[in-house]
């Protein structure tokens, strides 16, 4: 079976309206050429799903997103996220604002086909006052009240990684898979960029095998973009590009706005956008973070 | 134990919120921020060396990295890996202790780190979102590093948006006692605060050297219990600025609070 896709073809199978999980975690290993196709589309009203960074803040600024479900936006060294905060601030975007645990529950009841997950996260917090979705339900072995985290179903997800094959075999070779197997799973489609594709052969070590976190039958569809995380960062590849975070807070408070940050730098393609970064191998020599 | 007569505000600090980890016992301690990570690097180097940690990223180290960049040479010293989907299974077992500085800490130990002002469906201020806060406050023990106590951080009722669960009658949930809450100490520029007042209120423990209680007073938005004798917050040792300035060679401590003032302000 052959998933190969381009970024052009994924963005045409989502449609208006659906609720789509991002995968990686705040600057790292964000599907951003994937991200910056639906900003060069005519997608609306998204629903967003995501342990969030410019991922969520991009898709907002640029009038896509109706709703984001999340526990944090943030660039981590740039703890507030310039355009997500414009849009909370302005007061038109919908917000499930829950736990990070929480959210790994609810993706794992969509992902195990359950309506809930019980926990006690939550309890006692404006998460549980300020949701009205979200449920707090007695326990049929307890005298306890529990919150009912709801399955986070996905119509998509969408997830960089280090290494594909075409079967949609993945990859992830950094410290951290964070939650993309959720997600994944989460989803009716996922579509995975990456920045090798590989032979299967490839995963006959029993080494790289153990680093692959989803069965090939939870991939939809693979999409080869080398440097398609940046300026997020791909473990042990290339770090997250400091100079561009930081150029992309500063135009939310410049005349341009978003509109200039997107004249600067998206163009028309990614071969576009890589030009106007410094090109394919400026990204892959960007340095690992230090904690 | 001798004492040393040198010593910053941070360095005071550091020690002083070390000692919030003393008693944990294995637990995984997770300072976010240079203070609150020092705090619980000098524990597990000291007090506490039963103390895990993680690299910051995804993996459990049997001894603390240095913060910041480290010679090429330097290889950290994993036990285990620890990514964040695994966190919850640490977080959730209790078997864990936090020291964070939210934007907002009320007269119950709930904090903030989502939003200020306006309304929920339009803050004056986003901030984070509620990030981990909700589940650590309801799983284990937390402590706050706040390196500019003012009543705005400590604020008069309850905080804009609360993130994490404290010691609120009216909060608590069904089958929940208030004693189930973990909130251990909360370390300031000022002072050195717990919930070990009647009812959980909160309490004065130590003074920096040079604080009167009308400055904490003056600076917090409800009530300090005061005891009858509050004693002045201890020295750090020869020794701890030792351990400190290791695992800070890149003096990052020194920006942590305004005008990196001396310790003793007397």
């Amino acid at each position: 079976m052959d998933k190969q896709m381009t970024a052009t073809e994924v963005v045409a199978q989502l449609k208006d309206g659906m609720t789509i999980g991002i995968g990686g975690w705040g600057p790292r290993r964000k599907p951003m050429a994937l991200v910056r196709e639906i900003l060069r589309s005519d997608l609306k009203d998204l629903t967003l799903v995501s342990y969030g960074g410019a991922d969520v803040g991009m898709l907002c600024a640029a009038g896509k997103v109706k709703k984001v479900v999340f526990a944090f936006v943030s660039l981590d060294f740039i703890p507030l996220e310039p355009y997500f905060r414009q849009a909370r601030q302005g007061g038109d975007l919908e917000v499930m604002e829950i736990d990070e645990g929480m959210m790994l529950l609810g993706l794992r009841a969509a992902a195990w086909g359950l309506p809930f997950m019980p926990t006690e996260v939550g309890l006692g917090t404006d998460i549980i006052a300020q949701n009205p979705d979200i449920k707090v339900i007695d326990s049929p072995y307890d005298d306890k009240e529990w919150v009912a985290m709801p399955a986070l179903h996905l119509d998509a997800a969408l997830i960089h990684v280090d290494k594909a094959d075409k079967r949609g075999v993945c990859q992830i070779a950094g410290p951290d898979h964070y939650m993309d197997d959720m997600y994944a799973r989460a989803a009716s489609k996922t579509y995975v960029s990456c920045d090798e594709l590989v032979d299967t052969d490839y995963f006959k070590d029993p080494a790289v095998a153990r680093q692959v976190f989803w069965e090939r039958s939870a991939t939809s569809g693979v999409v080869h973009i080398p440097g398609g995380a940046h300026p997020s960062s791909c473990s042990p590849s290339y770090g997250f590009d400091v100079a561009h975070f930081k150029a992309y807070t500063a135009s939310a408070k410049a005349e341009g706005g978003f509109q200039g940050y997107c004249d600067q730098f998206l163009g028309e393609s990614e071969e576009q956008y890589q030009q106007n970064v410094g090109g394919l191998q400026a990204i892959k020599s960007i340095e690992l973070p230090t904690y | 134990m001798t004492t040393a007569t040198q010593y910053t505000l941070a360095e005071l600090c550091i020690v002083a919120a070390s000692k919030a980890f003393e008693k944990d016992g294995e637990a995984l301690a997770t300072g976010i921020g240079v203070i609150p990570r020092l705090a619980a690097s000098l524990a597990m180097k000291t007090s506490n060396t039963d103390l895990m940690m993680t690299d910051s990223e995804s993996f459990m180290l049997s001894e603390p990295n240095p913060i910041g960049k480290r010679g090429d040479d330097f290889v950290q010293a994993n036990e285990s890996w620890m990514g964040f989907s695994r966190i919850f299974d640490n977080v959730w077992s209790g078997k864990r202790h936090a020291m964070l500085g939210p934007t907002q800490i009320d007269k119950y130990g709930q904090s903030n780190t989502s939003a200020l002002g306006g309304s929920y469906q339009q803050p004056k201020v986003m901030m984070l979102g509620a990030r981990g806060f909700p589940g650590n406050s309801i799983s284990h023990p937390n402590s706050f590093f706040v390196p500019s106590h003012n009543t705005r951080v400590f604020v008069d009722g309850e905080c804009d948006f609360v993130s994490s669960i404290g010691y609120n009658p009216a909060r608590l949930p069904k089958g929940h006692a208030l004693d189930d809450v973990k909130i251990g100490l909360m370390i300031t520029d000022l002072c050195v605060l717990d919930f070990g007042g009647p009812d959980h209120q909160v309490r004065l423990v130590s003074l920096h050297p040079g604080i009167t209680v009308e400055q904490v007073q003056e600076s917090t938005g409800f009530d300090v219990h005061v005891p009858e004798a509050v004693p002045v917050t201890t020295a750090p040792t020869p020794e701890q600025l030792a351990i400190i300035a290791e695992m800070d060679p890149h003096n990052q401590r020194a920006y942590q609070i305004k005008d990196n003032p001396a310790g003793d302000r007397s």
